[in-house]
C-alpha cells in the first residue's frame, strides 16, 4: 500500500544522550540510539526500566531533563537549542493498552477521526478509511459502534486510527497485553505485517520478551534506565552480552565460573559445584579476557541428557522433573545446588529419576559478563 | 474392576444429546484429564459424576458401588457420594479465614475438633497455606485462593476429587506453575483426579491418562505422549498440538511403509509413511498427519532426504528457542519448527523432508 508517510523526507529516528530524572529517581539516565526508516525498534525491559518514559519523551508527553531527539534530522526537542515541539507538532501515530476507541462512534467515525482534524476533503476521507479498515481487517465491523467491538478488534480499530492520518512515526505502549494468550500471539504477527505494509519507522514498548522477539527488526534491552543491549532478535537471544540480559530474554542456564583460557573469542570456562571442576570451552562475549570471572550461559534446546556416559565434559546428574508439552520436554537434571534445564526431544523418552549425563553444545555455550 | 467405572452414560438436554454414550474406567490414584472444545460433553460427564446431573441411560460406580444409575433407577445426591470439586470460580467464602474456609467441610461431618485442626493445618501445609491460616480470604491472590479451593477439597479425605477447569481465571506465569503444583500433590497425596479442561497443554503437562472428547463421544484415550505422538484421527490430531494435515490416497507400500499420494496443485506428492490402523488397501482416502517439528528444512536441495517436498516460504516467526516457518506446497500451508535460526526470506524456495515413521495416515 503506497502512503508515502514523509512527503519524501526521511523518517530516521535518533536519541542522542537522552536524560530524564524525576526528583532524585533517574528513570531514562544518558542514553542514545537511532532506528532507520521504516524499521521497528522494541524498547524492553521490566517495569521501571525507562522503556515507557523513553517513549513519552519521543511522544512529547515528557520533557528530557537532557538530551536530543530528532526525526529526518529535524529536532523535536533539544536541551541544547532550547527546542521543544508539542506533540501534536511531531505527526505521531500512537497506540496504547487501553484501546481510546470512543464508545458513541461507529468504527468508520472512530478512524476518521484524526483526518477530520487535519480538515482533509470528505471525499478522500472515505477513501482512505475504507483502505486502512481492510489493512487491519476490520471490514465487517463496518457501521457497528465501538462497543460491539471485541478487545482484538478494538486494539485494530485504535491502530487504524493510528495510522490514518499517514504519520512519520509510530508509537506502540503495551498494545497488546490487555489481550488474552491465543488473540495477543495472532495479533503479534498481524501487527508485525501492517508495519511492514505501511513501512512507517515503529517504537515498540513492552516488557515481554517473547513479543519482542517476534515482532522486532532491533531490540533495546534496558534496565534501571540504561540501554544493556542492542541488537536485532536473534543476536539478542543467541549472544547475551550478560547475565541480565540472557535471563530476560528466553530461558537460560547460569552458572557462574572463571575464564581459564581465552583467545580470539573462543576460551574455556571452569565452573565448579557437586564437589568438582569443569572445563568447558566455550565462546568468549565481549569485554572478557583470561582470569576474569565470568557466567556460563547456554540454552536450554543446546544442553542434552545421554543415558551412555559421553566424551568428558559432562555433568553427572538425576532427572528430578520432566514436563511434557508435546513438541518437547521440559526436563531439569539436578547437578550437586544446581538444575540443569534441557528442552528435550519426545522421542529420547527422558524420565524422572533416571541418572543421565548433560552435555553443553561447545557451539552454543557462552562466557558473558556477570 | 477399575476404580471409577462409566458403562454407557448419556446426558440429554431436550434434543440435544450432551453425552452420547460413554464408556471410561479410571483406576485408583490415577489423574485423568477430560478433554475437548466446548460442547464436546466434558463438563456434562463430570457433572454426573458430581451429582449435578441426572444421566437418561447409563450407570457410574465408584469402588463397585453404583452412585448412579439409570437402568436400576439408582441416584444418590452430590453430598452422599463423598467426593471433592475445584471449580473455576474459586467458590471460597470471603468472610472466613483460610483455616476456617478449608475447615468447613469438616466440620459439618461432624469431625471432633481435634481432628478439624489436625487435618486442616496438615491439608494447609501441603498446599503451602500454612503461614496464611489466619488470614480472611479477600487478602489472598488469585493463586491463593485456588489453592484453599484445592485445600477444602481435599481435605476430608473424598474418594475422587473432580476439577473443572480450575486454572482458566489464573494469568499465564501463575497458570504454568499451579499445574505442576496441583499434579505434585496429587501424586503426594495419592487421591484419584477427574480433571476437565479445553487447554490441550495443561491435559499434556498434567494428565496420566487423557480422554479426548468431541460431540459427546470419546474419540481417543491414552496417555499424553500416545496422544500426541499417535492420535486416533484427524479431531484429535489437530487438537492436540499443531499438525498439517493433508488430504490423498494410499498408493501401496514399500516395505513396512505405506506410500501415500497427496495433489499440491500441479503435482502429485508420493510420499511414505506409516500405515493407517486397520486394513486399507490402494485407493482408500487419508489424511497424512505431519508435526512441525518432524519436518526438515533444507534452503538448498539436499543430495538425500526421504520424502523431498519443494515449497516456498510464505513467512517466518522467530521465537528464540524455535524459529516457526510457514510454507506454500501447492494449496497447503505446511508448519514447520526449526530448532536452529537460519534467515529465511518470504517467497524463497525451500525443501522439506520427513522420516517415514513421522508421517501418519489418518482415516476419517
Amino acid at each position: 500500500m503506497d502512503m508515502d508517510p514523509n512527503n519524501g523526507k526521511s523518517s530516521h529516528l535518533e536519541v542522542v544522550n537522552l536524560s530524564k530524572y524525576f526528583g532524585d529517581d533517574r528513570a531514562v539516565d544518558n542514553i542514545s540510539f537511532g532506528i532507520p526508516e521504516g524499521k521497528f525498534l522494541t524498547l524492553l525491559g521490566p517495569s521501571g526500566c525507562g522503556k515507557s518514559t523513553t517513549l513519552m519523551c519521543i511522544a512529547g508527553l515528557h520533557k528530557p531533563d537532557a538530551g536530543e531527539i530528532s526525526l529526518g534530522g529535524a529536532p523535536f526537542t533539544s536541551r541544547k537549542k532550547g527546542v521543544f515541539l508539542p506533540p501534536e507538532k511531531r505527526n505521531i501515530g500512537m497506540v496504547f493498552q487501553s484501546y481510546a476507541i470512543w464508545p458513541h462512534m461507529t468504527v468508520e467515525q472512530n478512524i476518521a477521526y484524526p483526518l477530520e482534524v487535519q480538515k482533509v476533503n470528505p471525499s478522500e476521507i472515505d477513501d482512505r478509511v475504507m483502505a486502512i479498515i481492510r489493512l487491519v481487517g476490520l471490514e465487517d465491523m463496518v457501521g457497528k459502534n465501538a462497543t460491539q467491538l471485541s478487545g482484538g478488534q478494538q486494539q485494530r480499530a485504535a491502530l487504524a486510527r493510528a495510522i490514518v492520518g499517514t504519520p512519520s512515526l509510530l508509537l506502540f505502549d503495551e498494545p497488546l497485553s490487555n489481550l488474552d494468550l491465543k488473540l495477543r500471539e495472532r495479533m503479534r504477527v498481524e501487527l508485525k505485517r501492517i508495519q511492514h505494509e505501511v513501512g512507517i519507522t515503529s517504537v515498540y514498548v513492552t516488557h515481554d520478551q517473547a513479543e519482542a522477539l517476534v515482532m522486532s527488526d532491533e531490540i533495546i534491552v534496558m534496565s534501571k534506565g540504561h540501554i544493556e543491549q542492542t541488537g536485532g532478535p536473534h543476536d539478542i537471544y543467541s549472544r547475551p552480552l550478560n547475565r541480565y540480559v540472557s535471563n530476560f530474554i528466553g530461558v537460560s542456564n547460569l552458572l557462574e565460573g572463571q575464564i581459564v583460557r581465552g583467545s580470539s573469542g573462543q576460551g574455556e570456562i571452569e565452573v565448579t559445584g557437586n564437589g568438582k571442576s569443569v572445563r568447558l570451552p566455550c565462546l568468549l562475549g565481549e569485554g572478557l579476557s583470561e582470569g576474569d570471572e565470568a557466567v556460563l550461559s547456554v540454552r536450554p534446546e543446546n544442553v542434552r541428557a545421554f543415558r551412555e556416559k559421553p566424551p568428558e565434559p559432562f555433568f553427572e546428574g538425576e532427572i528430578v522433573q520432566t514436563v511434557f508439552l508435546g513438541n518437547y520436554l521440559d526436563c531439569r537434571v539436578r547437578w550437586g545446588d544446581f538444575e540443569w534445564k534441557l528442552q528435550a526431544h519426545r522421542r529420547e523418552h527422558l524420565r524422572e529419576g533416571e541418572r543421565v549425563f548433560v552435555r553443553l553444545d561447545a557451539d552454543h555455550t557462552l562466557a558473558i559478563l556477570p | 474392576m477399575s476404580f471409577v467405572e462409566i458403562d454407557g452414560l448419556v446426558k440429554r438436554y431436550g434434543e440435544e444429546v450432551a453425552v452420547a454414550g460413554i464408556d471410561l474406567a479410571i483406576e485408583e490414584g490415577e489423574f485423568v484429564t477430560l478433554l475437548g472444545p466446548s460442547g464436546c460433553g466434558k463438563t456434562t460427564t463430570l457433572r454426573c459424576i458430581a451429582g449435578l446431573e441426572r444421566p437418561e441411560a447409563g450407570e457410574i460406580r465408584i469402588d463397585g458401588v453404583p452412585i448412579t444409575s439409570a437402568e436400576k433407577d439408582i441416584y444418590l445426591n452430590p453430598e452422599e457420594r463423598n467426593l471433592g470439586m475445584v471449580f473455576q470460580s474459586y467458590a471460597v467464602w470471603p468472610h472466613m479465614t483460610v483455616f476456617d474456609n478449608v475447615a468447613f467441610g469438616l466440620k459439618i461431618r461432624d469431625a471432633s475438633s481435634k481432628e478439624i485442626k489436625e487435618r486442616t493445618n496438615r491439608v494447609l501445609d501441603l498446599v503451602g497455606l500454612g503461614d496464611l491460616s489466619d488470614r480472611f480470604a479477600t487478602k489472598l491472590s488469585g493463586g491463593q485462593r485456588q489453592r484453599v479451593a484445592l485445600a477444602r477439597a481435599i481435605v476430608y479425605n473424598p474418594r475422587v476429587v473432580l476439577f473443572d477447569e480450575p486454572l482458566s481465571n489464573l494469568d499465564a506465569k501463575l497458570r504454568e506453575q499451579m499445574r505442576i503444583e496441583i499434579v505434585r500433590l496429587q501424586h503426594e497425596v495419592g487421591i484419584t483426579s477427574i480433571y476437565v479442561t479445553h487447554d490441550q497443554s495443561e491435559a499434556l503437562v498434567m494428565s496420566d491418562r487423557i480422554v479426548v472428547m468431541d460431540k459427546g463421544v470419546i474419540q481417543q484415550i491414552g496417555d499424553p505422549e500416545t496422544i500426541y505422538a499417535r492420535p486416533a484421527n484427524a479431531f484429535v490430531a489437530k487438537f492436540i498440538g499443531v499438525a498439517n494435515l493433508m488430504e490423498g490416497t494410499l498408493a501401496g507400500s514399500e516395505g513396512e511403509f505405506a506410500v501415500v499420494e497427496i495433489p499440491a496443485g500441479e503435482g502429485t506428492l508420493r510420499l511414505r509413511a506409516l500405515a493407517p490402523e486397520g486394513s486399507a488397501g490402494p485407493g482408500q482416502r487419508i489424511i497424512l498427519s505431519l508435526r512441525p517439528e518432524d519436518i526438515s528444512l533444507h534452503s538448498e536441495a539436499p543430495t538425500e532426504a526421504p520424502n523431498l517436498i519443494e515449497g516456498e516460504i510464505i513467512d517466518t516467526v522467530y521465537q528464540g528457542n524455535f524459529l516457526d516457518c510457514q510454507v506454500r506446497v501447492g494449496p497447503h500451508e505446511v508448519g514447520v519448527q526449526m530448532d536452529h535460526y537460519e534467515q529465511l526470506d518470504a517467497g524463497q524456495k525451500v525443501y522439506l523432508s520427513f522420516e517415514p515413521s513421522h508421517g501418519l495416515c489418518l482415516t476419517e
